[in-house]
């Protein structure tokens, strides 16, 4: 499906969610509870089938955090982005994705390196890069450091 | 010999015990740490080690203008300087809407692909290596200075080039440009039937690789991996096919794939790509577009407000850069999607239940660049 194809289907297939576009890929919202049915019925759906999790990453917007997955079909190659917003800043936490694409592994302890969200149900959820004694997570926007930052 | 403590047979005796290899071991190519335990010689489980590296690329893009940072992505995957910074370039472009000058795309391409040459020449040798011999990696050095030579001359630098920018390159090539692209490819012709007569036709190097290291193509797609690696296991994902930029769609060339999903898969996929690199850069070296080499880029970027997502086709894989903007002059957020970091993933599941020499030659074939996982 083409990219405006592709954002009609989901507006009509997923009433209930937000369905944008950003300049490459047609952008849903959907909330966090329902992360889990809908990637597993966009993987499995004969007309979408999106096989493949390319990019998964988090973005700090001061007042909450946003998850984003960027999906792909190695069938059809049309893409597109699921975002879940979470509003809890202090204690964020999302189902994992990993029993569906196990790209998710790397992607998801990146994440919780950078922006300490956690992964419920992730196999082996640790401070990948990092290490387990570092404080804080780097990716937030208030994160200071006065020792290994330098500014430039 | 009679074992003497109990009436277990010798061989189920057995205790699993844990090997750091790396972060400093010639086979990791570079600060990587494998948590390997064994039992025996059999591998039953790898956890990577990251972070001897990390920089903080994408927090240091945060505070870097838009110009900037692309610097920046040259120090990522140093075997792919070039086509991170094409990446950089085509996603500003693609928020700014600037038409690059046909002169600009063509040498773009040119070096993307020269710069693909060299960064599989470099693993031919160091795959060699890791699998005991050493004469490969001398030659494969000595092939890729004659690249580096052309770098150097043409854009100053020889591994962190920062050539490739937003509008188009940094300055013009030199008049000798095509002419000593095409005597490097005479040499270079030669040079791959010697490495093929050298190692690829070698029964030992065969065996070593063979059957070793078996990523299927379901568990390919299930892990994120692109690239050769996946190529090698059947899927046809090839960024320059089917998402071209920079005129890709009108040139000529085949994407390599192959069913064989092993090791000795991946390294065919790599051998014929470097002749299909040679073969694209045939097709615009005979005429490069004349006329302008940069369109003018302000000296401040501000992208409109987005997110704006631009992948490219690098020596490892698929690099994907995400940037975020907020309308400011610098990157709200950006987001490397490294080629290496997914297929890193692989690792372990193709490599459990091998034995220890076979991780060797599974991870030589992988091709990891460590400072393109750790960013």
């Amino acid at each position: 499906m083409t990219k405006e194809e592709l954002k009609t289907y989901l507006e009509q297939t997923f009433p209930a969610s937000k369905v944008e576009e950003t300049f490459d890929f047609p952008l849903m919202f959907i909330d966090k509870s329902e992360l889990i049915e809908v990637a597993k019925r966009l993987q499995n759906s004969g007309e979408t089938l999106f096989d493949f999790l390319f990019c998964e990453t988090a973005i700090d917007r001061k007042n909450n955090f946003e998850v984003v997955y960027h999906l792909t079909s190695t069938i059809y190659h049309h893409n597109m982005v699921l975002k879940v917003v979470l509003e809890d800043r202090e204690n964020p936490e999302l189902e994992s994705v990993y029993p569906l694409w196990k790209a998710a592994d790397l992607f998801e302890n990146e994440i919780y390196d950078m922006f300490g969200i956690r992964f419920k149900n992730h196999p082996n959820l640790r401070r990948i890069m990092l290490g387990d004694e570092w404080q804080g997570f780097p990716l937030r926007k208030d994160y200071k450091d006065d020792v290994n930052v330098v500014t430039l | 010999m009679e074992n003497q403590n109990n009436n277990l047979p010798l061989e189920e005796l057995t205790e699993e015990f844990v090997v750091n290899i790396g972060p400093q071991h010639p086979s990791t190519h570079g600060v990587l740490r494998l948590q390997t335990t064994l039992d025996g010689e059999t591998i039953k489980d790898v956890v990577p080690v990251l972070g001897y590296i990390h920089r903080g690329i994408e927090k240091m893009t945060e505070s870097l203008g838009y110009k900037q940072f692309i610097y920046l992505t040259s120090r990522m995957d140093y075997l792919s300087a070039h086509i991170n910074n094409q990446a950089c370039s085509l996603v500003i472009e693609k928020g700014l809407q600037i038409e690059v000058p046909a002169r600009a795309k063509a040498i773009r391409i040119i070096l993307a692909e020269l710069q693909r040459l060299t960064s599989h020449e470099l693993w031919w040798g160091s795959t060699a290596m890791d699998l005991g011999a050493v004469t490969p990696f001398f030659l494969a050095f000595r092939d890729r200075e004659r690249i580096l030579e052309i770098f150097e001359g043409n854009t100053g630098n020889r591994l962190t080039m920062n050539y490739i920018t937003p509008g188009g390159v940094m300055f013009d090539v030199l008049p000798s440009f095509a002419k000593s692209i095409k005597d490097l490819f005479k040499i270079i012709k030669e040079y791959l039937k010697e490495y093929d007569t050298l190692i690829t036709g070698n029964i030992i190097f065969q065996h070593r690789l063979k059957g070793v290291g078996v990523l299927p193509k379901e568990l390919a797609i299930s892990l994120g991996c692109t690239g050769p690696v996946a190529r090698a296991s059947g899927i046809s994902c090839d960024v320059r096919k089917y998402y071209p930029y920079d005129g890709y769609e009108k040139l000529d060339f085949k994407e390599i794939t192959s069913d064989g999903c092993d090791s000795w898969a991946r390294y065919m996929v790599r051998m014929e790509e470097m002749k299909q690199s040679i073969h694209i850069v045939e097709q615009l070296i005979e005429n490069l577009p004349e006329g302008e080499f940069r369109t003018k880029a302000k000296g401040v970027i501000k992208l409109p407000v987005g997110e704006y997502y631009q992948r490219v086709e690098t020596a490892r894989g698929e690099l994907g850069v995400y940037i975020v903007s907020d309308g400011g002059s610098k990157p709200y957020r950006c987001k490397f999607r490294a080629a290496s970091f997914s297929n890193l993933g692989a690792l372990q599941p193709i490599t459990v239940g091998m034995k220890i020499g076979d991780l060797m030659a599974s991870m030589a074939t992988l091709d990891l660049v460590i400072p393109d996982i750790d960013r």
